[in-house]
């Protein structure tokens, strides 16, 4: 198990790497100049000037060198300053909205939890029955709506048709602390995060329905039954030990996914998260923002992959990676 | 309780079993089919929305690309069932004719995928060895790429977004799923003596793949491909919502929907975006229906569910 886990973490290192060089090779392929901050050319300027400051800047070395100094500045949470923000550094816009992101992102996971596991092991446990097929239809459903429209259609009719829910923004009001604080956050994030949520519960639920069955029909479930075992000690100790597994893996496998859908999402209502900066940067071609956000989100899913791997290797002493 | 209705399906006196006999797998696949009652429908369905669509210029004879200044975000009228757009276009024709450009794009894009992930899986799954080694690291690589940061970044260096400029983003982004199912269900089939027994006589490689290989992986590779055109939907319509995906006036559904960034076409003109919609939902749907009912069609074990 050790062996594997170290080979794993080796292989995350090249593949960081390639990721490093994709996202600069991007950059580098996109129109302007990328890395400097600086804006594209300006006629009125004069060319030679231009030049000057290509050469101070460093825009005129071989690409390797440029990468270098690009990496080892990005290495230390340095990824140069936004061409549209008056100058801002990546860093402080990005920081900003991290947070945002996370909340976000950390509140739909919950909600999918919640929602999709109960109802999965319910499936499994009552195949075919009413409440079987409606989570099934409901799964259906959930993987064929594209999520910015259910989003629009929860705005239309839960915010603006019922006036439950606010549609944009994180806070009413910017003064707010405490537990006032907390739950008009939360009240904010509800549509975003049942929609950003939908796709995933749908994926949890046929997951862990299709787990579950799997277990319940394994020899030693029937073994623990024919010993007289309780159902509920069944369930909990045998049943959903194992079930969970490939869920908590498919968790870190989704974490693409679900970042992606958060950009979408973002948009959608207007959340002040990293996926809305991103697509305004990407927009206004602002490329050392859009760097920085590709390579947070690369990281992300790479170190979500990675613990997926490391957590399934831990927990199945079956897993025999040669 | 698995293992016995394992062996019960294999043991039963199946009253088709005589007829099944003479059958190809893939015959018996599609009779296996036709028994899952919502892939049925859903094949109608689609099949219906593809005629619509198709024949738009029966239904309608408005231009969907041409703008009227003078009819800017119009309610439903007796001429505009659903409404004018912010630029005056038709929403009823850009129904139509959108649904035209958003099957059309999932449909290419799907196609191109499996050419692309058919060929690279082949390639790794049949050659084994260094080619596969290099085919592998590279999905591994792009696997690891948040699949819509790329998209989009890629959309950002690029000037101008074309039909078939979107359809190839799709194709060389989305590969690698694919090329990992197909050569993953070429490795246990290498290791089989109808194989071993094709390669004595002499076979060409081409032939063994196409001849062999590929109809063997057919169940993985149609479920995945229909699948990949419901997604292919999704993101072509999630794309043109948030502006990267095919550009007006080329109507599409997605952008259709953009129209509802929009507040107050959000709030006041629903018949101009919630039709777009429920297209894509239905469409999906229906999509999802077919790939799940030729899974179970494709899955001899999928009985005991």
């Amino acid at each position: 198990m050790y062996k594997y886990i170290i080979r794993r973490v080796l292989v995350f290192i090249p593949m960081l790497f390639a990721l490093t060089v994709i996202v600069f090779g991007l950059a580098l392929l996109a129109p302007g100049d990328a890395l400097t901050g600086q804006s594209l050319a300006d006629p009125n300027v004069d060319p030679e000037v231009y030049e000057q400051q290509r050469e101070a800047l460093g825009l005129n070395d071989p690409i390797p060198v440029q990468y270098f100094r690009w990496i080892s500045a990005a290495v230390q949470g340095d990824f140069g300053n936004s061409m549209v923000f008056n100058g801002r550094s990546v860093a402080e816009l990005i920081e900003a909205r991290f947070a945002n992101t996370l909340y976000l992102g950390l509140f739909s996971l919950a909600i999918t939890i919640i929602v999709a596991i109960p109802i999965g092991i319910y499936s499994a446990r009552h195949p075919y029955s009413l409440l079987d097929y409606g989570a099934t239809g409901f799964g259906f459903f959930g993987l064929s709506i594209p999520n910015f429209f259910f989003g629009l259609m929860a705005i239309y009719f839960l915010s603006i048709k019922l006036g439950w829910f606010p549609a944009q923004g994180t806070m009413s009001t910017p003064g707010l602390t405490g537990w006032e604080a907390f739950f008009n956050r939360l009240h904010h994030m509800f549509l975003p995060g049942i929609t950003l949520g939908l796709a995933g519960t749908a994926t949890y639920m046929r997951y862990m329905r299709s787990e579950v069955l799997d277990v319940l029909g394994s020899d030693y479930i029937r073994t623990a039954r024919a010993k007289g075992m309780s159902e509920r000690n069944v369930l909990y100790k045998h049943t959903l030990r194992n079930a969970l597994i490939p869920i908590i893996t498919l968790m870190g496998f989704e974490i693409g996914v679900l970042l992606s859908g958060a950009v979408i999402t973002e948009q959608v209502f207007q959340y002040p998260g990293l996926g809305t900066l991103f697509l305004s940067s990407v927009t206004n071609r602002d490329y050392p923002v859009v760097m920085a956000i590709a390579m947070i989100l690369g990281v992300l899913i790479l170190i979500g992959n990675l613990l997926a791997d490391i957590f399934y290797s831990i927990v199945d002493p079956r897993i025999r990676y040669d | 309780m698995t293992t016995k209705t394992d062996e019960t399906i294999y043991n039963q006196p199946d009253k088709n079993n005589s007829m099944e006999k003479n059958k190809s797998p893939f015959q018996i696949a599609m009779h296996r089919f036709t028994r899952n009652k919502m892939a049925v429908i859903s094949v109608f369905v689609l099949l219906a929305i593809i005629i619509i669509c198709i024949l738009a210029p029966v239904f309608t004879d408005i231009n969907p690309e041409e703008t009227n200044l003078l009819l800017i975000e119009k309610g439903p009228s007796e001429e505009h069932i659903l409404g004018t757009n912010g630029l005056g276009q038709d929403n009823f024709s850009r129904l139509l004719y959108g649904g035209r450009i958003s099957l059309i794009v999932g449909f290419s894009a799907m196609f191109f995928t499996l050419v692309i992930g058919v060929l690279l899986g082949s390639l790794a799954g049949y050659y084994g060895g260094k080619i596969d080694n290099i085919i592998m690291r590279a999905t591994d690589i792009m696997l690891m790429l948040p699949f819509l940061v790329l998209v989009l970044t890629i959309m950002a260096i690029v000037d101008k977004v074309t039909i078939g400029l979107f359809v190839s983003i799709i194709a060389l982004t989305s590969w690698p799923n694919l090329t990992r199912i197909i050569r993953g269900s070429y490795l246990s089939l290498r290791e089989q003596e109808f194989i071993l027994s094709a390669q004595a006589i002499g076979a060409s490689d081409f032939r063994i793949i196409a001849k062999h290989f590929i109809p063997n992986a057919i169940g993985p590779i149609v479920v995945n491909a229909t699948l990949m055109m419901a997604t292919y939907i999704i993101i072509e319509s999630a794309l043109s919502f948030i502006g990267f995906g095919i550009p007006q006036p080329t109507p599409t559904w997605g952008n259709m929907i953009s129209e509802a960034q929009n507040i107050r076409i959000l709030r006041n003109n629903p018949e101009a975006w919630i039709p777009p919609g429920l297209g894509i939902l239905i469409t999906v749907l229906a999509i999802n229906f077919i790939g799940d009912g030729l899974r179970d069609a494709f899955d001899p074990r999928s009985n005991q569910r």
